[in-house]
């Protein structure tokens, strides 16, 4: 199969994703509502004590996003799952790894971007200082796809169950903690001053390896959920 | 199309389901322009066995061979060949016709027969093509489902009840369909409770329900 025709399905896959999810626009508000509801909530709950908010802020921040991603994934392959056009992907002429990156893809750009774009609000919000937003954005940006790739990976070995949310749960949200971890971590030592590059080349190790690997898992779990 | 030289083999194959054994010691070979119908009682594994021809599902025992070649080792390149219509339609009840005809071109090969215009029509949804296919009746999601036979050059059809909520004409029309492409050399395997009619194409019957 030759180079731009896989290019051109890699591209319309994406788009196509893109085009339902603008029609579909309440299913693609949900996390992003769950994530700006559950740190607003916060600052109320604590009351007037910022240090204690700024303490907590970076951790909060990163677990309600966590948690977003987690409750977006079950709309990843549902869909496509019950109308028989997974099993258009998979009986492709393409190579169903680079399929699966498109959807992916588009996926994390419909809910995985949002999340970036409301965060320097939710920063201030939690009183974090600015260098602080500024390393937030930057662990968003790098860990938010791994948690859309490993996502996948999970969704697809559960699709084919009726009641996969729980197992999707605890499957995946072991995989989580690691990015969990070093991307508040950095927030919480940037916010202290303190040189986080240790941090960020963890969480850009965990995208490169995510981003080879994760297709590959996703495209192999995705056939034993069809078979 | 090139229908010269290809072949369908399947040898040995196995069905288990549940504990239970669906068919097994199944052996068929098909060749250019030929057509196989399976036929069965409602849970003989006729769908399974077209999965499994499909290479979506694992046969449990045997293999099935494109040229010769084991499908789960060909991949890709076997998919190329196939045009696989389930059960359920495959495509996407936001997006027109048009729309989930382009993106089934681009997931199989690149140079189609027909336009995406010209196949619709063929199936009588002209002027629906821009139509969310959610506002379509079921008879017409059907037809647009089976419009992506013709937009790609796959000369293996692997059509799970074709028929059903077609009306007279929908049926007729998809005949035709057939017909001509055993006439350039393609091969159909089908599963249906209605009988199939074509003209010079021989059709191989093998009943599930007797095999097991």
């Amino acid at each position: 199969m030759s180079h731009s025709s896989l290019t051109q399905a890699f591209g319309l896959l994406l788009k196509r994703d893109l085009v339902l999810a603008l029609r579909r626009r309440a299913e693609m508000v949900n996390p992003l509502l769950f994530f700006v509801l559950i740190t607003s909530l916060f600052p109320l709950g604590f009351g007037a004590d910022t240090s204690l908010l700024r303490a907590a802020g970076p951790g909060l921040i990163w677990v309600a996003a966590l948690l977003a991603a987690l409750l977006s994934l079950e709309g990843m392959f549902r869909s496509d799952f019950e109308d028989g056009t997974l099993e258009q992907i998979l009986l492709s002429a393409h190579p169903v790894s680079v399929l699966v990156l498109a959807k992916v893809l588009a996926h994390w750009l419909v809910t995985g971007l949002p999340l970036i774009l409301v965060a320097p609000l939710l920063g201030v919000l939690l009183a974090l200082p600015t260098q602080a937003i500024e390393v937030l954005l930057l662990t968003l940006l790098l860990g938010t796809p791994v948690l859309s790739l490993i996502g996948a990976v999970g969704v697809g070995l559960t699709v084919g169950l009726r009641r996969g949310g729980v197992i999707l749960s605890l499957l995946v949200l072991p995989l989580y903690v690691p990015v969990l971890i070093f991307a508040s971590d950095a927030v919480a030592t940037a916010a202290a001053g303190i040189p986080i590059t240790a941090q960020l080349y963890i969480l850009g190790a965990m995208l490169v390896l995510a981003l080879s690997l994760a297709p590959l898992a996703t495209a192999a779990s995705l056939k034993i959920s069809l078979s | 199309m090139n229908g010269q030289g290809i072949q369908l083999r399947a040898s040995g194959l196995a069905c288990i389901r549940d504990d239970r054994v669906l068919f097994s010691e199944l052996d068929f070979t098909l060749g250019p322009g030929e057509v196989l119908l399976l036929e069965g009682r409602n849970g003989s594994g006729k769908t399974s066995l077209l999965r499994i021809l499909c290479s979506i599902r694992l046969p449990d025992e045997g293999t099935v061979l494109w040229c010769d070649e084991d499908i789960q080792e060909l991949g890709p390149d076997y998919h190329a060949r196939l045009s696989y219509i389930g059960h359920r339609d495959g495509i996407k009840h936001d997006l027109t016709a048009q729309e989930n005809l382009r993106m089934a071109r681009a997931l199989g090969t690149p140079d189609g027969r027909w336009s995406i215009d010209r196949a619709l029509e063929a199936f009588g949804l002209y002027g629906f093509e821009d139509v969310p296919t959610r506002n379509l009746s079921a008879g017409q999601q059907r037809r647009v489902a089976l419009s992506r036979l013709l937009i790609t050059r796959a000369p293996l059809w692997i059509l799970d009840e074709p028929f059903t909520s077609l009306d007279r004409h929908g049926i007729q029309a998809f005949e035709g369909v057939m017909e001509r492409h055993t006439r350039e050399g393609g091969m159909i395997v089908l599963t249906t409770h209605h009988r199939v009619r074509l003209a010079d194409a021989p059709v191989h019957a093998i009943n599930l329900s007797h095999e097991s």
